[in-house]
This record gives structure tokens, sequence and C-alpha cells, in this order.
């Protein structure tokens, strides 16, 4: 497979489909053009022998202070109690259409 | 106010002025109104002021000073914040369309911290849309000019941030750093830009682009500015679970101690290929200069660097696809109107709403993500990101601090990037390294091109070692 076909216009589709993106057919071709563009270059990521690095998701897993590598998870885990949070009429104010108690939005089933 | 007061521009220049009655916030807060109304119109770093707000804010400091109370560190300091940063009752765009409009409820912690120690805020900074972006051109509410060359970039996404320090329109600000977003706009405008270790500072009301890499950190005219305000910020909060319970020290009071006697390492992968002529004679001369104070200067080697941006582009768009998912229409900014279905009604705001870049990196993340891609990408690029962070972790057992150019370039033209993301996301290619380790980092200016535009040098320290780094920034300030 050429290196610029990687995305696939069905690819593209199928991507914003599971993003909630409506693309144009102009948009559709520019984008599989980036996504080959930058996935072209992320390839070089696999010259790399990764077998045996566990991968890292939080800065907290590497935490260095003074130079000296903290080898286990600083984590800590707060108390599980009931905490102040927003007041719902502030939270609805925002929202585009309301009842004052919930969010309203079109249909979800077709029927 | 006096002329000293209002030429130095300094936090505490300001803050003592006002508490010896030699000015009050109010004319300070005025000074910097009117440089807006003069300046801005050309520069574009505003996306909105309050005047009102801000001269009620400054009316407080002054009935503090009049009855002799001390004045808290920021007092009378005219602000400007990011637009991806909440204050309750305040526009919050993160640069985007599908936020107009959107007034949230609730102050970002930072922010408050500012509030409480006397700030005083002048309004809210362009950016690069959620803040995904080197140029500022990613902006839905259009580029921010440079103030040392309007037709060229202030840098990004913080672009707002640094030209509103440099162009003297507030004497500090506050923007946020994912993979370079403060250090590399600081660079373009000639100003201080601090990238604090992650955890140092609060996230809680910071609009997420990607929450493993996502910084808050400030902007000033100097590091003792930047220091200051960073101290202020900094703290455990107990809003953001990843936020540090280490105590934050007094940043100033180690900012003269010099550099002799430190190690500082110059790492070769940043002086490679793609480096400018122009940047590299700069930054070598700030070297030399940190070697005459004292410094040990090592050369050191950070062999994974090639790999950063690539690594970087995948995991920070693979968590942009998740965060974004949540502007949908549903409970804040825009709806689009007239969907007869939900699933019509989320995609056509989404399509309304985001701008290509956003567009572009959602649909790389999704892809990454998705079945039958997320070994060959996601979980590879987390592999090599430990390896990276690895490099400093070892690099650190040497030296004390990493000295590299902040950007490969000066500030290049608007326009000159915007068709080619690939080259756009090379702007990044020295400080995405950092985002990834957690470390800090500072940009100090160091110089200028024979055009007169900003150099800046980047100041790599551990994990929760800004003190080195501000000492090191204030070395080279002071030579």
């Amino acid at each position: 497979m050429p290196e610029t076909e990687r995305v696939s216009p069905a690819d593209v589709r199928r991507v914003a489909e599971l993003a909630n993106l409506d693309l144009t057919a102009d948009e559709e071709g520019r984008m599989r053009r980036d996504l080959n563009a930058i996935l072209d270059y992320v390839a070089q990521l696999g010259e790399l022998d990764t077998a045996q690095v566990e991968p890292m998701a939080q800065v907290s897993e590497v935490l260095a202070v003074s130079g000296e590598p903290v080898s286990e998870k600083q984590s800590v885990l707060r108390e599980d109690e009931v905490r102040p949070c927003l007041d719902r009429a502030q939270v609805m104010a925002s929202a585009p259409e309301t009842d004052g108690v919930f969010f309203k939005v079109p249909k979800v089933i077709e029927r | 106010m006096s002329t000293t007061a209002t030429a130095a521009g300094s936090i505490e220049g300001i803050r003592s002025a006002i508490a010896k009655g030699e000015t009050t916030a109010k004319a300070v807060t005025e000074i910097y109104q009117a440089r807006i109304a003069g300046e801005d119109p050309k520069i574009h770093a505003f996306l909105s002021v309050d005047r009102e707000y801000a001269l009620a804010q400054a009316v407080r400091i002054d009935d503090l000073a009049a009855k002799g109370d001390s004045l808290p560190k920021l007092a009378g300091v005219p602000f400007g914040i990011k637009d991806v940063l909440t204050l309750e009752g305040f526009a919050a765009t993160a640069g985007s369309k599908i936020l107009e409009g959107y007034r949230p409820p609730y102050t970002a912690t930072a922010v408050k911290k500012l509030a409480d120690a006397g700030a005083i805020f002048l309004g809210k900074l362009n950016c690069d849309e959620f803040a995904m972006g080197s140029s500022n051109e990613n902006s839905a509410y259009g580029p921010v000019h440079n103030p040392h060359a309007l037709d060229r970039v202030p840098g990004g996404s913080s672009g707002g941030s640094a030209a509103a320090v440099a162009a003297g329109m507030a004497v500090a600000t506050l923007g946020t750093d994912t993979g370079g977003s403060i250090r590399q706009p600081a660079s373009f405008c000639g100003v201080v830009g601090v990238l604090p270790t992650y955890g140092r500072v609060s996230r809680y009301g910071l609009i997420a682009f990607a929450s493993s890499l996502d910084r808050i950190g400030p902007f000033g005219a100097t590091v003792r500015d930047a220091a200051t305000v960073l101290g202020v910020i900094a703290g455990h909060d107990v809003m953001d679970a990843t936020s540090s319970t280490l105590p934050v020290p007094d940043y100033t009071e180690s900012l003269d101690r010099g550099v002799k006697g430190m190690k500082l390492g110059v790492p070769r992968e940043y002086f490679a290929e793609g480096l400018d002529a122009e940047v590299r004679t700069a930054i070598e001369a700030g070297i030399e200069k940190l070697r005459a104070a004292g410094a040990e200067i090592r050369p050191i080697s950070l062999p994974h660097t090639r790999y950063a941006i690539p690594t970087y582009y995948v995991i920070a768009t693979a968590e942009a696809s998740a965060n974004l998912a949540r502007f949908d229409g549903v409970r804040y900014g825009l709806r689009a109107p007239q969907s007869d279905t939900l699933a019509a009604m989320y995609r056509r705001t989404r399509d309304l709403g985001f701008g290509a870049e956003v567009k572009r990196r959602i649909l790389l993340g999704t892809y990454v993500l998705s079945h039958g891609y997320y070994d060959a990408y996601y979980k590879k690029a987390q592999q090599v990101r430990r390896l990276l962070a690895e490099d400093f972790l070892a690099a650190f057992r040497e030296v004390d601090a990493i000295l590299t150019p902040t950007a490969p370039t000066p500030a290049f033209k608007i326009g000159e990037k915007s068709d080619d993301p690939v080259a756009m996301y090379l702007a990044d290619i020295y400080t995405v390294t950092a985002s990834l380790a957690g470390i800090c980092g500072v940009s100090v200016p160091c110089g200028k091109s024979r055009e007169g535009l900003p150099i800046g040098m980047q100041i790599l320290g551990r994990h929760f070692d800004e003190a080195t780094i501000f000492r090191v920034g204030q070395a080279l300030e002071s030579a």
C-alpha cells in the first residue's frame, strides 16, 4: 500500500461518524490529505523497539524530585465524601434549551 | 502616577508605589486601559475587556491602601487572562465559535488566586481555538499580530497572552501550555513565559485540551515578575486530582543567587538540522554568558528527541478527541438550530462550531484510538513518551538544568505555514519534550535577529525545581 493511502476516503467518513463531525466533500478531501501527511510523519515511531517499555499515561509515573526518580506511583486517593457543587440554576442558565430542571434536546429515536 | 513606576511597570514597582501613596490602583488601571485602547486595534490580543470590572477591583485596592493596610502581593497589578480560563460571569470562548456567548458559572483556581492576591483583570486574551496551534492563526476571532513586527505571528497558542505583555498592555498574563503554547510565544514576543511542572498549578477552570499535558503558567516582562506570579498561582487544590501537595517555595527569594558552580546541560539534539543560524548564534552567546557567570556547561544527549513531535501529536490529539466530545450543543455554548434528531444536532453543532484545525485533531485523535490502530499509534506513543521522560531523568542526574533554543526560528510571517500542518507542528520541536516528560521550563529573552525579532532561550529543570530555572533565567537576564 503506498504511503499516501494510509487513510482512505471511507476511513475519514468512519472516523468523522465516530467523532460526531459532519464533513463536506471538500473538507473530507482536505482532511484525508492532512491525516495521511501527519500519519506518515508519525510512522517513524516504528523505528523504535518498545516491546519492553511500559506505556506512560501520567506524569506522576515518572516524577523525579531532586533528580531521584520516584519508583512507585504517587497515587493518593481522596476521601469519598459529598462536597459542594455548582447550583443547578446557575448551570442551567448556560443551556441552549432547558425546562429549568433538565436539558432539552431534539428527539433521540426516529419513529 | 510617578513616571518611574510607569516606566518600570514591574509587579513590585506598582505594588510599592500604591502602598506609598505615589499612585493609585485606579490610575494604574486607567493607564493600561488607555494602552489597550491605543495599541490593541493593531495587535488584537484581547477578545474582551471590562473597564468597569477592572476599575471596581482597583478601587478595592485603593481602599485598602487608604486605610494603611498591608497590600497583597499583586495589589493593583493589571493582568490579562487567556480565554481558555474561566472567570465567573465573563465570556470564555477558548477562541472557538462553539463557546460564543458562554458565561461560565465558576472561576478557575489560578484566576481566583490572582484575584485574592489583588490582581486587576483587564480582560480575556486571544488564543488558538482550544489552544490548538503554534501561531494564533487558529482563533475563530482572528489572529494576533506580533508587537515587534505586525506582519508576523506572536506564536501560539497563548499568542494574546505573550503579545499583551510585549506591547505593555498588561504587566503579566496567564497562558496555558500543552506542547509549547507558553514558551514558544514568549520566545516570539520577547517576554518571559513559564511552563510549571505538571501538578504545580491546579487545572480547575482550564477548558481542557489534553489533560495529561495541559498546564497553566505566567507571562511577565522579567523573570522576577513571572516567578512572583507562579508563587501566587501554584499549590494544591482539591478540585484537581493531579495537583501536587508539595509545598510552594518563595521563588523570588533565591532568584539572585547566581549560577556559580551550577551544572548546565546543552543537548546536542537541539542544535541539529532545522535550527535557524541566527537563533543558534544568539543561544550560543547566551550560553557563553552563563559560563562567564560561573556555570559549568556540559554537552549532553537526549537521544529520543526526534520522536517527540510524532509522540506528542498522537497523545495530544487522542486526549483532545475525548475532551472535546463534551461540546455537543446540550449543556452550554452553540446549538445548531432546527435539527430533527439528537444525532443530527450533535453533528451540525460541531460542524458549525469547530474550526479546521480542531476538526483535524479530533479526527486524528479518534483515528489513533479506534479499533485496530490503538496499539500501533496510541500505545506506541505512550511507550515512546516514557523513553522521552527517561532521557530527562538520566540527564538530570548529571546536570541541574538544561539550555536549549525555545523555537527553531524567530516569529514567522502570518500565513506562512497555515496550509501545512506538519510544518506548523515543527514550530514546537524543542518544547513538546518537556511537555511529555512533565518537567518545568521557562523561556527567557536571549537576543534578537538582524531584523529585530526576539529570540528566546529555553531553560528546563527537574520536576518541581522551578527555583533553579528561575535562578538561571535571572542570571541570563542580568548578564
